[in-house]
């Protein structure tokens, strides 16, 4: 269902818009959260009309070895896959509200468990074959069929039981439970439309480029770990609502070369050798800032980075113990001293990007004093080398985490001041990944980026994923009845107590905003984040030569 | 001769067996999943797979067998040519390291003759001259390019030659300009390795006694150095050689990577990355490979150089030439 950033998008995260991401942030807060913040404006601004024609080069960091929209979970992949497919809906960056794409209009049943959408009369695939209620049914299939390999559209489509035909330009998607999150996720590349015969390809044929997209670009070579040059779809005329422009994209190419080394980013950047990236390091993205280049950046939305107590384990299930740390941790200092100035500490456990999203104030005030007098209060007295002990037991417990350690490193720090000892367990992905899986974690760290609220429930609900591995309570209900209602008040009610709940009783510790920034040369206009902070290029230009 | 080579390529094949033999159990004992990896589609970073998709994606794969069932299979496999399927993008294993080499072979070919050429010049260069303080001047070259690490000297050229002054591109596989630097980055440690064995076994070949009878018929300085003492002295460099095909391959990992070239070098150290277990005993085997077949070819060609070195005796000759170097 979500993905979590890689670790060095957080280190090439950063600066651009200061202002805006603080205006968006008073933004969520006066609006009582109805509206996801950050910059949606793009790379270079406004600076004349469009232009149509002309190429960019953008820089990504590694290739997955897929490019097949339904089955990509990596951020440089989506980067690509993107802009191959379009989708039943979009999601304004702005407001958060979900826009008609390929669906006009679209009907929810009461408990969210059934979705009409009445399809646009004239889009096409790209190999102008219609894009007709048999082929969103083909695909829907498709995605369910392929299972774990297509992780994130399968687990958007949990619980489906089937898509109706109800006329040529009319289908039904039913549930067998409720599912709020649906009508999002149909805004998602997870679930952009392929032709009815790429849905007959292998697996394999399809990550390597090989089917026919319904969006503005198409793949015209994939090199693997070299590059994927994508043209523009001649004739594509039904822009999303979310979008600038209903035409062809103005680009008629756009590259993405793959450049391991974040050094040579950054040079073929600043020489010209590239046109844009989103992964400049953080201590060189200030030389981006002017002298030809400009800098854009947007709080990834959903889970913010977070400290997961796994309350089957004994440390852990000591709920002192859990806010102590919620407590003891100072989110600014973090931001001040490893992150770059644009970034933000957590205000609550989603992102002030994502819809639904509302600060919870002091609950994440740092206060070593009142977590010091928690431990206290629980048995926890200092010991000779500065660690606290009860029965004879140290308080000492490990994070496996696989992101850049950096924050890490200072939290452990921090803790230390209160008598805690944290210990970093550092691995790699494929090891974090075997980790979450067995449980066999005290606690686990990540961000989750999703644009809709209905992340909390999976990832906290005892009846979803259960991160905390721990019994049923109050706030399982709170989440679960989110997932059931498309009530927007009714929805932000619930989500509010339910993350109050979480940080009242430290199931979860938030740490602080996953961001992406992308620094482009001045030539490039309008490159943007679309609301789930993935790239969108299909407003983008370039001056012409 | 012909039983000495049978010999050898028994105990090539011995190797062959034992590197994936170790490879593949090292792979396996590492604390992960390859069905989660496979689900996480290349990212490693969904956050809920459902155990039931797994245990599919594990049946699928023949995951779910005994460890030692999937050895025997996956050896059996491995010696008709089939290393399974890529777990990234479920290719062949065997069609992906075929499709990095030519990119490979092309950036070590060039490097190795800039090694062998550059090494050469600079071995003779550093022992030819007559001003002493020309030739000590010299004599410091190659320890430093041995000393240098191949990312530092990539990352220089590319500061200085494409991005301060754009002269070659810093990204890519096109054309044979994109080549130059790589090539560069990559013969300066194999040159300099070459240098330092040449020159040293140079001034040593000139000390001895059929040397001085050149000198003494009256040959001339060139002649000296050229037909009687290289000819002598390029033996352990040509040991050398042998060793230094191994270390432009694993030279090869670093400089694909600084220089962003598609090849046998990134492919590792993706696959390495994301734990793609086929593609990993693929490309290991295939070094494993290339490593006996060098040597033999090197042991072979000895005693087309140096009469005197009989094929029986070959290891121990070899050996000892080594370490006189």
């Amino acid at each position: 269902m979500t993905t979590t950033s890689h670790s060095h998008r957080r280190r090439h995260t950063a600066a651009g818009g200061a202002l805006a991401a603080t205006a968006a942030l008073l933004l969520s807060a006066c609006s009582g959260g109805g509206a996801a913040g950050g910059s949606a404006a793009g790379a270079g601004g406004a600076a004349g009309e469009p232009v149509a024609g002309g190429n960019l080069t953008f820089a990504i960091t590694v290739d997955s070895h897929c490019i097949d929209p339904q089955q990509v979970g990596n951020n440089d992949a989506i980067a690509v896959a993107r802009q191959t497919v379009a989708s039943l809906t979009a999601q304004d960056p702005e407001t958060a509200e979900i826009v008609p794409w390929l669906a006009e209009s679209w009907e929810v049943n009461d408990d969210a468990s059934s979705y009409t959408f009445h399809l646009r009369e004239d889009a096409t695939f790209a190999d102008g074959t219609p894009i007709d209620a048999e082929s969103v049914k083909t695909n829907f299939d498709a995605i369910v069929a392929l299972g774990a390999t297509a992780s994130l559209g399968s687990q958007y489509l949990v619980g489906y039981e089937g898509t109706t035909v109800v006329d040529d330009r009319t289908v039904r998607v039913d549930f067998s439970a409720p599912s709020a999150q649906f009508l999002q996720a149909t805004s998602t590349f997870s679930l952009g439309l392929l032709a009815p015969e790429s849905a007959s390809l292998s697996a394999e044929e399809r990550c390597a480029g090989k089917f026919v997209g319904s969006g503005p670009f198409a793949v015209q070579s994939y090199t693997q770990d070299q590059e994927v040059v994508l043209e523009k779809v001649a004739g594509y005329a039904w822009g999303s609502q979310a979008n600038s422009h209903t035409g062809e994209a103005y680009l008629d190419t756009v590259t993405f070369k793959v450049i391991p080394e974040a050094s040579v980013r950054t040079g073929a950047l600043q020489s010209g050798q590239i046109d844009a990236t989103a992964a400049i390091s953080t201590v060189d993205l200030p030389q981006f800032d002017g002298n030809g280049f400009s800098l854009n950046q947007r709080a990834n939305p959903g889970v913010v980075y977070n400290l997961f107590p796994n309350e089957s384990s004994e440390l852990a299930a000591d709920e002192a113990v859990r806010r102590a740390i919620l407590k003891g941790i100072d989110r600014q200092q973090i931001v001040d001293t490893v992150l770059s100035a644009q970034d933000a500490p957590a205000t609550a456990v989603l992102s002030h990007s994502t819809p639904l999203y509302e600060s919870l104030g002091d609950a994440l005030a740092y206060d070593p004093e009142g977590a010091k007098k928690l431990l206290e209060d629980a048995g926890w007295v200092e010991g000779a080398d500065g660690i606290r002990e009860k029965d004879g037991k140290k308080l000492t417990t490990t994070v496996t985490f696989w992101q850049t350690p950096d924050a890490l490193e200072l939290v452990q720090q921090q803790l230390r001041q209160i008598g805690f000892d944290l210990q970093l367990n550092f691995v790699t992905v494929a090891e974090s990944q075997a980790a979450k899986e067995s449980g066999d974690f005290d606690f686990d760290y990540y961000n989750l980026t999703r644009s809709d609220p209905d992340v909390l429930r999976t990832i906290f609900s005892a009846n979803a994923r259960n991160i905390n591995q721990r019994d049923a309570e109050e706030v399982d209900d709170l989440l679960d009845r989110s997932a059931a209602t498309t009530d927007q008040a009714e929805r932000q009610e619930l989500v509010t107590q339910a993350s109050q709940l979480l940080v009242e009783k430290a199931h979860a510790i938030p740490v602080y905003e996953l961001s992406t920034t992308i620094a482009a040369s001045e030539k490039v206009h309008d490159l943007k984040f679309e609301a789930s902070s993935r790239l969108d290029f299909y407003d983008a230009w370039v001056d012409a030569a | 001769m012909a039983r000495y080579i049978l010999r050898r390529v028994g105990q090539g094949v011995f190797v062959l067996w034992a590197t994936f033999t170790i490879a593949f159990f090292v792979l396996y004992l590492l604390p992960s999943d390859p069905a989660a990896l496979i689900a996480a589609g290349g990212g490693g970073e969904v956050d809920q797979i459902d155990p039931a998709l797994l245990e599919e994606l594990r049946a699928q794969h023949g995951l779910d067998r005994p460890v030692i069932v999937q050895y025997g299979d996956a050896l059996w496999q491995a010696v008709r040519g089939d290393f399974g399927a890529s777990y990234l993008s479920g290719a062949p294993a065997t069609s992906l390291v075929a499709q990095a080499l030519p990119e490979t072979l092309k950036l070590t070919g060039v490097a190795l003759a800039l090694a062998v050429a550059g090494g050469a010049l600079l071995a003779v260069a550093s022992v030819f001259p007559r001003a002493r303080a020309l030739r000590q001047a010299l004599s410091a070259l190659p320890p430093l390019g041995v000393a240098l690490p191949t990312f530092f000297v990539g990352l220089l050229l590319l500061q200085w030659l494409s991005f301060r002054v754009p002269v070659f591109p810093a990204i890519g596989n096109e054309g044979a300009i994109s080549l130059v630097l790589p090539a560069v980055t990559l013969a300066v440690p194999a040159g300099a390795q070459l240098a330092q064995v040449l020159s040293r076994s140079l001034r040593g070949t000139l000390g001895e006694p059929y040397v001085e009878t050149a000198w003494a018929k009256g040959a001339g300085r060139g002649r000296v150095f050229l037909a009687h003492a290289l000819r002598n002295a390029a033996i352990p460099a040509f040991t050398v050689l042998g060793i230094m095909v191994g270390g432009l391959l694993g030279g090869a990992v670093v400089t694909e990577t600084v220089f962003s070239r598609v090849g046998l070098g990134r492919l590792t150290v993706q696959s390495v990355n994301q734990q793609d277990v086929p593609v990993v005993l693929a490309i290991v085997v295939f070094s494993a490979l290339v490593f006996v077949v060098v040597t033999l070819v090197v042991d072979l060609v000895y005693p087309l150089l140096d009469p005197r070195i009989e094929s029986s005796g070959i290891t121990e000759s070899r050996r000892s030439t080594a370490v006189a170097a």
